[in-house]
């Protein structure tokens, strides 16, 4: 894969999967404190009209994230970040789970930046809308704020 | 039930703060299977300049989603009905192991349409100076009963 630093406009990033199963999920709700029923209790989530225990929305926007570092090659490489949550990624409680695959392409490059559009996607079905970053492809010349 | 629009442009007082730890940053980066090297190691993170572990992109949701459960309730919306629509990070500056963050909730927008509301809060995030860090933009659905 290219270095960011020479992505250019229109460039297609390698699409990355992940497989989503309900340990995940589990493991999810704990460590972020979301602990909605419907991503854990298929009684539930079907009696609110879902098919079954879904994701979390956050959950898939932090693998679209976890593209979005991969592709840059950097940890603090995300300087804006936004998706629209359009279709739920059913989870069945099986070993298998789902797939969540994430494509990107690179819209612009400027001062340093990229815009990349995300496409995600769950059984070949959209299930983020709107997804965009923009991300930090070339040292910042006076190096990050430090923290605390 | 409708939600009074007239509660756009309302701040809620800051939240008390939170202390970012490097082994709550190790776990939910052990969640989402993220392996960069800075989430985890203090020796990485301080190679890219930083104190200690990088927080991954989406983390803050961890501080916000609280927050924004408060205005929920203030508001009296039934959470079974909430779906989330939209979420946005813009950064400052990465969330680091050691930090004490502050989340201050405004209401955003509301909007009717289709006998659903749509709930817009922003959560401006800040460190213990005062300086900010990240702001998270949360859109819910609040489903009505059609």
């Amino acid at each position: 894969m290219s270095q960011p630093e020479s992505w250019v406009e229109g460039q297609q990033l390698p699409a990355q999967t992940y497989r989503v199963t309900r340990a995940d999920l589990i493991r999810y709700a704990g460590a972020s404190g979301d602990f909605n029923p419907i991503h854990w209790s298929d009684r539930i989530a079907r009696s609110v009209g879902l098919p079954g225990v879904i994701a979390h929305g956050m959950y898939t926007m932090a693998l679209a994230g976890r593209a979005l570092t991969t592709w840059a090659g950097r940890a603090d490489a995300v300087v804006e970040f936004g998706v629209r949550f359009t279709k739920p990624v059913v989870v069945p409680d099986d070993d298998t789970g789902a797939e969540v695959v994430v494509a990107g392409v690179v819209r612009s490059v400027a001062e340093g930046e990229a815009q990349v559009e995300l496409t995600v996607t769950s059984g070949g079905e959209k299930v983020l809308g709107q997804a965009r970053a923009r991300l930090r492809v070339a040292a910042p010349s006076a190096g990050p704020t430090p923290g605390p | 039930m409708a939600l009074d629009p007239s509660v756009v442009g309302r701040t809620y007082p800051p939240t008390p703060p939170y202390r970012v730890g490097r082994e709550k940053i190790r776990e939910f980066v052990a969640a989402i299977g993220a392996t960069d090297p800075a989430y985890t190691d203090p020796g990485a993170a301080r190679a890219l300049g930083y104190p200690d572990v990088v927080a991954p992109p989406t983390f803050p949701i961890v501080l916000t989603l609280a927050a924004g459960h408060s205005v929920i309730e203030a508001l009296g919306i039934e959470y079974a009905r909430v779906v989330h629509g939209d979420q946005r990070f813009a950064y400052t500056r990465p969330v680091v192991a050691g930090d004490e963050l502050t989340c201050v909730c405004t209401v955003e927008e509301i909007l009717s349409r289709g006998g659903h509301d749509f709930l817009t809060t922003r959560v401006d995030v800040s460190d213990a100076t005062g300086a900010p860090v990240v702001s998270v933009w949360t859109r819910l659905v609040v489903r009505g009963d059609a």
